[in-house]
């Protein structure tokens, strides 16, 4: 059942569009990543999403309902995280859930079920006093998640939520995110960081408010046209320089290693020679598997 | 070359709690170390003693080779020190926030001026300098904290989650040019939360609860414990030291 579908949306400011002919579609219980560059549109497309933005062409619907004309349904059916997000830093984290329940008007016995399910997923429990300005950058998302959760959305809009948080604590957040999908909620999350869109059903990489590509994390990174090498040498700046200059290979440091990037054609014992020059053995260099980030970086640098 | 970071037993203590425990570790010179662990295992405590900003309990430590109990003040003109939460004043131009900073280190207006040039250059800012901070993209105004931290020529920088929230071609972007600065000798001494930027250091330590539990280059350390990634690696490492803690 497709519960976000939006189609060929424009939002233009002054002329220029920020989201430019987008389409998206998520099903319930799918879980979708965007990716893209500073200023794709990323922000300016949730906003659309959410209604808090009118669209100059296309449609929204959203749980079935049209977001134009039928917003009052869709209101109480989404749940919005923006990238800052704003608890109450002297409030506790309780009296931050309670405040949220009250706009929602949720309150007496059915507030107390929520918050204790809330905090059993969270793990927040233990912190319910505690003022959410005391708490650790992972567990002010985790609250912020909650305060989003508290009517029970059906749709989740996420807009960058784990930046910032230690990758403990960022599994932790998307173990939650999976719960949540198990249990029918569908989900639309932006983040910039590759490990996080490999946990997603579907991802769409987005540049200059435009859909470049998109499909499940394998099938994205099956899309990287030519072949990763790894190289455990740690080359001066001057080999750097030569490397870059041998025609059909384009290379980057990784740390105590090299990657050397070739074409899909070239076969890598030609390159014996010029790579040999630079202090790189073809024999001692092991194939890697591309990885979503090479496929997002030759998809904009294209 | 003597090393750039040398420490041994570092300790600190805050009353009964120790944030810092006998950490022992060594950065060569142009070196590119990876400083992880979870949040709150202790690592702002350790850059602050490093910095110069926090005098430790116990253990040694020097710096650039100063000494960090009793020659802070020397440090302090040796490093440098960049942010995620770095404060550029967003509602002065590209060009005077450098000014402001260079002016804080005391360089000669002439000095200053040919640096903010050079700096402005090499990290690609010129067509920006005039331009207010605050608009400028979270990319751009990362690149400024950079330069801002450079123009005293600090021949160790310590870079606290330097690209957080940043998109990966900006990421790329930025490595290339910390790459540049380690091959000119600068040693950098970055912390970060995300595996795939420590992946860029040459070496990483972990640390947990106040100590180092695993240190060595990135590839190797993946390799030794048998994971995927350094994702995986860090995870697992930290939630079974925290599974022991509580058993």
């Amino acid at each position: 059942m497709t519960v976000v579908q939006a189609y060929n949306i424009t939002k233009t400011y002054g002329g220029k569009p920020a989201v430019e002919s987008f389409s998206l579609k998520a099903d319930k219980g799918e879980l979708v990543a965007l990716v893209g560059p500073d200023g794709a549109g990323k922000t300016t497309l949730f906003r659309c999403l959410c209604g808090l933005l009118e669209i100059d062409r296309g449609e929204i619907m959203l749980a079935g309902f049209d977001i134009k004309k039928e917003f009052d349904h869709i209101k109480p059916l989404m749940g919005y995280m923006p990238q800052n997000f704003s608890l109450y830093p002297d409030l506790s984290v309780e009296e931050n859930l309670d405040f949220y329940a009250g706009l929602f008007d949720i309150r007496g016995d059915n507030l107390k079920t929520k918050k204790a399910r809330l905090y059993e997923f969270s793990g927040l429990g233990p912190f319910a006093k505690r003022r959410a300005g005391r708490l650790s950058g992972g567990m002010k998302q985790k609250l912020a998640l909650s305060c989003n959760l508290i009517h029970d959305p059906e749709i989740l809009i996420l807009d960058e939520p784990t930046t910032g948080v230690d990758p403990v604590s960022r599994r932790q957040f998307w173990e939650i995110l999976k719960n949540l999908k198990t249990s029918g909620s569908t989900i639309i999350v932006s983040t910039p960081y590759m490990d996080e869109v490999a946990l997603a059903d579907r991802a769409i990489f987005m540049y200059r408010g435009k859909a470049m590509t998109e499909g499940t994390p394998a099938q994205l990174a099956a899309q990287f046209r030519g072949k990763v090498f790894r190289a455990d040498i740690l080359p001066s700046p001057e080999d750097m320089r030569r490397l870059n200059d041998i025609k059909g290979i384009s290379s980057r440091r990784f740390g105590s290693t090299v990657h050397v990037y070739i074409g899909t054609a070239e076969n890598i014992e030609n390159l014996r020679q010029p790579l040999s020059g630079v202090g790189i053995d073809i024999d001692k260099i092991s194939p890697v598997p591309p990885d979503l980030e090479d496929t997002f970086i030759q998809f904009m640098e294209q | 070359m003597p090393a750039a970071v040398i420490i041994d037993n570092l300790t600190k203590r805050f009353g009964p709690f120790t944030a810092v425990d006998k950490i022992s570790l060594t950065v060569e010179t142009g070196e590119i170390f990876g400083f992880l662990g979870a949040n709150g295992a202790g690592k702002t405590t350790a850059i602050r003693m490093l910095c110069g900003l926090l005098l430790p309990t116990s253990g040694h430590g020097r710096v650039g080779g100063f000494d960090i109990f009793k020659e802070s003040d020397k440090i302090k003109k040796t490093i440098g020190y960049m942010s995620q939460k770095f404060s550029l004043y967003g509602d002065l131009t590209a060009y005077e926030n450098l000014w402001f900073y260079g002016s804080i280190y005391q360089l000669k207006n002439s000095v200053l001026k040919d640096r903010i040039n050079e700096l402005s250059e090499s990290l690609g800012l010129t067509e920006f300098l005039k331009q207010k901070s605050g608009p400028l993209p979270l990319g751009w105004r990362q690149r400024l904290a950079l330069a801002a931290s450079l123009l005293h020529r600090p021949q160790i920088l310590f870079l606290d989650e330097p690209t957080g929230g940043v998109d990966p071609v900006f990421r790329r972007k930025f490595w290339e040019v910390l790459y540049g600065l380690a091959d000119s000798g600068t040693t950098l001494f970055v912390t970060t939360h995300y595996m795939d930027e420590a992946e860029y250091c040459r070496r990483i330590s972990i640390m947990h609860r106040g100590k180092i539990i695993e240190m060595g280059p990135p590839h190797e350390l993946i390799a030794r414990h048998g994971k995927p990634d350094l994702q995986e690696l860090f995870i697992d490492l930290i939630r079974e030291k925290d599974k022991n803690a509580q058993d």
